[in-house]
């Protein structure tokens, strides 16, 4: 037993830094796929870009892409959700 | 006399909901990405199914921390007493200071002040408690000011009014993974003392998991607790520490979900509190121009320094008075005094009531908003 249980170390720290910069970061990139294209991505703001702008889809490839994010984004969480649950309840009287 | 324990436990899941609701939901709130009512339901509800996900937090407190066979029912009242007053205290200064050092350090002030120093298991302390206390918060800093500074990168050309949009909805997501954590985390803590009580009175063998009814009492007791809502500790939180837009926000919390998440299953029973606080500093550091008030942020680390050694003496003396009255009616000396003493803080609170009607009001310095009679400046 060492006081120190590198093994788990890196692991929260790679994995932290996958779901917990990455997924938003995938998040802003959907976002930012959504805000592109022909039509203006704006509906609202007749102050033209204030505090009311709402992101509807630029275009259409756009829409796809920001799409694929957002699912990926969802699978992740599920996915990490259910590893967690598995993990989580070991076979009893066991440690 | 267990049926006294299990109460008491129950009621520091409640302390302990409360005292962590702003964990998860004060960087929402602050954004407005979710109204203050709607969050700490949300919250509440998703600690409760929390609870159920992973049990591996539960099995380090039921058995990693203190030798099972030196603990006495007295022991485990005395040691959530000890937990209890210090989450209230806290709570009163609108700390967020860490309920599960609170509880750990109960429980072993009142096992050592039982049957010595002998009967801490210290290596299962320092590895699984310690450490992974001053690691965590960093650990969830580096990865919140990395979220942070890649959100505004990637998401630069939207309009400010866009971008807050956008973020907002991702953020309550990000808020809802942090619940769950809380939930798979610290109703933990409470599932292991109760378990470690059922095993102190030898209705459970030595090494067992939570029973199913301890399970779902837990995570009813602190998904009220947390619909009840700390929002002394929300404010700190959301407004004291920086002042926070919706994509640090949502970096900040997508950052304490992942670290407490990913802790959980190692059985690491670290503090959400602590993780939420890194966090939300890293997303101020993460951010070019964004102020980080480190006066604040020092009160809070000052105050996790001595969450475990003050819990622990709490603890300690709690057991000595329940210990020279004798056992079962040292107990209920013991939780007569605490409930005069939370009763005594509920008063306290009274005077200057911070609720979800002023919860996000100008940081004025203190916990209560100036328009509040300022009872806690002087303290």
């Amino acid at each position: 037993m060492s006081w120190i249980n590198l093994g788990a170390l890196w692991k929260i720290v790679v994995f932290g830094i996958i779901a917990g910069a990455g997924l938003p970061a995938l998040f802003a990139a959907g976002l930012y796929s959504l805000s592109q294209g022909p039509r203006t991505a704006r509906v609202a703001g007749a102050d033209g870009g204030g505090d009311s702008d709402v992101l509807i889809g630029g275009s259409v490839i756009g829409m796809v892409l920001a799409a694929i994010a957002f699912l990926i984004i969802l699978a992740a969480i599920g996915w990490g959700i259910y590893e967690i649950y598995q993990i989580g309840h070991p076979a009893p009287a066991k440690k | 006399m267990l049926v006294l324990v299990v109460i008491t436990a129950l009621a520091f899941d409640f302390t302990n909901g409360f005292h962590d609701t702003g964990n998860a939901m004060a960087t929402s709130i602050a954004t407005g990405a979710l109204g203050p009512r709607t969050a700490v339901a949300i919250s509440g509800a998703l600690n409760f199914v929390g609870a159920f996900l992973s049990l591996a937090v539960a099995a380090t407190i039921a058995s990693g921390l203190v030798n099972t066979g030196k603990v006495t029912l007295t022991v485990v009242a005395a040691g959530l007493a000890g937990g209890i007053i210090w989450n209230l205290v806290t709570w009163l200064f609108g700390i967020p200071s860490s309920s599960s050092h609170a509880l750990i350090g109960g429980v072993i002030g009142a096992t050592m002040a039982a049957a010595g120093g002998s009967a801490v298991l210290w290596h299962g302390l320092v590895s699984k408690v310690i450490i992974p206390a001053a690691l965590s918060p960093v650990i969830a800093g580096l990865v919140a000011a990395l979220g942070t500074w890649l959100l505004y990168r990637i998401s630069r050309s939207l309009t400010a009014g866009a971008r807050g949009h956008g973020f907002r909805i991702g953020q309550i997501g990000s808020a809802c993974m942090v619940s769950l954590a809380h939930g798979t985390n610290d109703a933990q803590k409470t599932m292991g003392v109760i378990t470690l009580a059922l095993i102190a009175n030898g209705t459970l063998a030595k090494g067992s998991n939570a029973p199913v009814w301890v399970i779902v009492c837990c995570a009813l007791a602190i998904s009220l607790g947390t619909y009840i809502g700390g929002w002394r500790v929300i404010r700190t939180l959301g407004k004291g520490l920086v002042e926070i837009e919706a994509p640090q926000g949502m970096a900040a919390e997508s950052a304490s979900a992942a670290i407490i998440l990913l802790s959980s299953n190692f059985g690491y029973s670290l503090s959400t509190t602590h993780v939420a606080t890194g966090s939300i500093i890293g997303s101020g550091l993460g951010k070019r121009g964004a102020e980080v008030r480190w006066n604040v942020a020092g009160r809070m680390a000052t105050a996790w320094l001595f969450t475990l050694p003050s819990a622990a003496l709490v603890g300690a003396g709690a057991y000595a008075l329940a210990a020279s009255v004798g056992h079962t009616f040292g107990v209920i000396v013991v939780l007569v005094v605490l409930a005069a003493l939370a009763g005594y803080i509920f008063y306290r609170s009274r005077g200057n009531k911070v609720d979800h009607n002023n919860v996000n009001a100008e940081w004025t310095g203190t916990v209560a908003p100036a328009d509040a009679p300022a009872e806690t400046a002087a303290a």
